[in-house]
């Protein structure tokens, strides 16, 4: 019974008698060889790798940043929202209360002590960073570096927030949706 | 006496001089063939090859070395230990054997001395490279029986029932070719085709049988059934490492170079080429047209490597024997009929 094709592509097969072209195998041997040598003279693919690095797509999700705003204090007031959103439970936090005097360091009277990501369940679906209403969290095109020990793959607060010096900021104006679409319009 | 002991070593010095020069030759194109063969396996793939050591990975077949001599070298406990170092040894001197009867040009007139560039012009060359050719074979299976594993045997027997299957096509294929040149010496065959007058043009299907058949002899694809990785590991090779491996692939190598350059003088004028004197630039100019030709047959044979897929094993008989043989046989004939119609003795 045949089927019909869904691509249109599909050739039939049929188990004929070679030609005689066909069974001195010359011509096809030579067609090969053109295409191989079409192929020779063709742009190649490789990219030296060190040196030249591929451009990642602007919706490239990598390596999270928790931001902090423009006087430097850190946006995230730890409400959960990103450890509820996230499919992989790979965010633990722990919430404090802002003292006096620590008004530079967070921006809200909530802040998280502790933040892990556990690199080894994340599968940087980009959930957290949808579900935070503060524009706390951000996925950014860093990628995360190899290691040998499974315990150095729970990143804590030292390796996700960014700095307070302008060049230790990290950009997510590609990630900002608001402002893309500002940009666009 | 005294005159007669100074030519003996003048000759002596001329031979040797030759000899080292043409073996560092060999060499030097073999190793580089290695990394001709990378590159245009990545060219022929959309790929760029190998470009870390040195400007454009012109040193690679340096590392490759350093890389193989650095190696453990291992030796099966079950093999039979003395033949299994004794097999590299065999294919890689077979190899270097058959160039001596290669014209590489005319006559060198430099500096005021005369200088044959052919290590020995024996009359029957034909015949010495033939035999050389197939004593190859013995480096092959004595590699792979002394391996003492089931996937060396196979590849070994493979390879010599490969061998001998495709030695007959050659050899009656060489024999059409004698019937036009009327001599097996090598430097006479180069010196008929001066010119455009190329044993091409007289024997299309002797060139052809003989150059399948210089694919099978020299174990390239898509004849490489002795080394076969998808059904055999590594086929004769199997076992073996370090260096001894180097020279059973590096040993590959030379056969290449010294079929494209058979093939060269055979078919392919030699060191002639329409429009070029050999003599020229004091007797280097025949050299300079034979290594081009021998470059591109060297081309070639990568290049169809880089193309077919490889012989199924039943396939590979059937054409040598079903096809090639009687092919052969018919040149042979319908050359001894040329040679009474048009050049009666």
């Amino acid at each position: 019974m045949s089927y019909a094709s869904l691509s249109n592509r599909s050739k039939n097969v049929v188990n004929k008698k070679m030609t005689f072209w066909e069974s001195i195998y010359l011509p096809a041997i030579l067609g090969g060889m053109a295409t191989t040598l079409r192929h020779f003279f063709m742009k190649k693919n490789t990219l030296r790798y060190p040196e030249q690095q591929r451009e990642f797509a602007p919706v490239f999700r990598g390596w999270h940043v928790l931001k902090r705003d423009e006087n430097g204090a850190e946006n995230c007031t730890a409400c959960g929202l990103c450890a509820v959103a996230c499919p992989a439970e790979a965010i633990t936090m722990v919430a404090e209360e802002r003292q006096k005097g620590e008004e530079k360091l967070y921006r809200e009277e909530k802040y998280a002590a502790v933040y892990e990501i556990n690199m080894l369940r994340c599968i940087f679906c980009g959930l957290c960073e949808e579900a935070c209403p503060k524009e706390a969290i951000f996925l950014t095109d860093r990628i995360v570096p190899s290691d040998y020990v499974r315990q150095n793959f729970i990143f804590g607060k030292d390796m996700l927030v960014e700095g307070i010096e302008p060049e230790h900021r990290i950009d997510v104006t590609k990630r900002q949706k608001h402002l893309v679409e500002k940009k666009q319009a | 006496m005294l005159t007669l002991s100074i030519l003996v070593l003048s000759v002596l010095a001329e031979k040797l001089g030759l000899i080292s020069v043409l073996f560092l030759v060999t060499l030097g194109i073999a190793a580089y063939s290695t990394y001709g063969e990378r590159k245009i396996a990545a060219y022929m793939q959309d790929r760029l090859g190998p470009d870390r050591a040195g400007p454009y990975g012109i040193l690679q077949p340096i590392a490759d070395g350093v890389k193989m001599f650095m190696k453990e070298d291992f030796i099966p406990i079950n093999s039979e230990r003395w033949l299994f170092i004794l097999a590299p040894g065999i294919f890689m001197f077979v190899a270097c054997m058959t160039s001596a009867v290669i014209p590489w040009g005319t006559t060198l007139t430099a500096f005021g001395a005369n200088l044959d560039l052919q290590v020995t012009d024996v009359n029957i060359g034909i015949l010495y490279i033939m035999g050389f050719v197939s004593l190859g074979v013995f480096g092959i299976m004595i590699g792979g029986w002394a391996s003492n594993n089931k996937f060396a045997l196979y590849g070994a027997i493979r390879a010599s029932s490969q061998m001998i299957s495709y030695e007959l096509a050659m050899g009656l294929s060489i024999i059409a070719l004698i019937m036009l040149t009327g001599s097996l010496s090598l430097r006479t065959i180069a010196e008929q085709q001066s010119g455009f007058q190329w044993n091409v043009l007289y024997q299309p299907l002797g060139f052809l049988i003989f150059f399948v058949c210089a694919l099978a002899e020299c174990n390239r694809a898509p004849f490489d059934m002795a080394e076969c990785e998808t059904e055999l590991v590594g086929g004769y090779h199997t076992e073996y490492s370090s260096m001894k491996l180097g020279f059973f692939l590096f040993a590959e190598y030379i056969n290449m170079f010294v079929s494209a350059a058979v093939i060269s003088t055979l078919y392919f004028g030699g060191y002639n080429f329409p429009g070029i004197d050999p003599a020229w630039l004091w007797g280097f100019m025949g050299p300079v047209v034979l290594f081009s030709k021998i470059f591109f047959f060297i081309f070639v044979f990568m290049w169809i490597r880089w193309t077919l897929p490889r012989f199924r094993y039943d396939q590979l008989m059937h054409l040598g024997w079903k096809a090639l043989i009687p092919l052969s046989i018919l040149n042979m004939l319908l050359t001894g009929l040329g040679v009474l119609l048009f050049n009666p003795l």
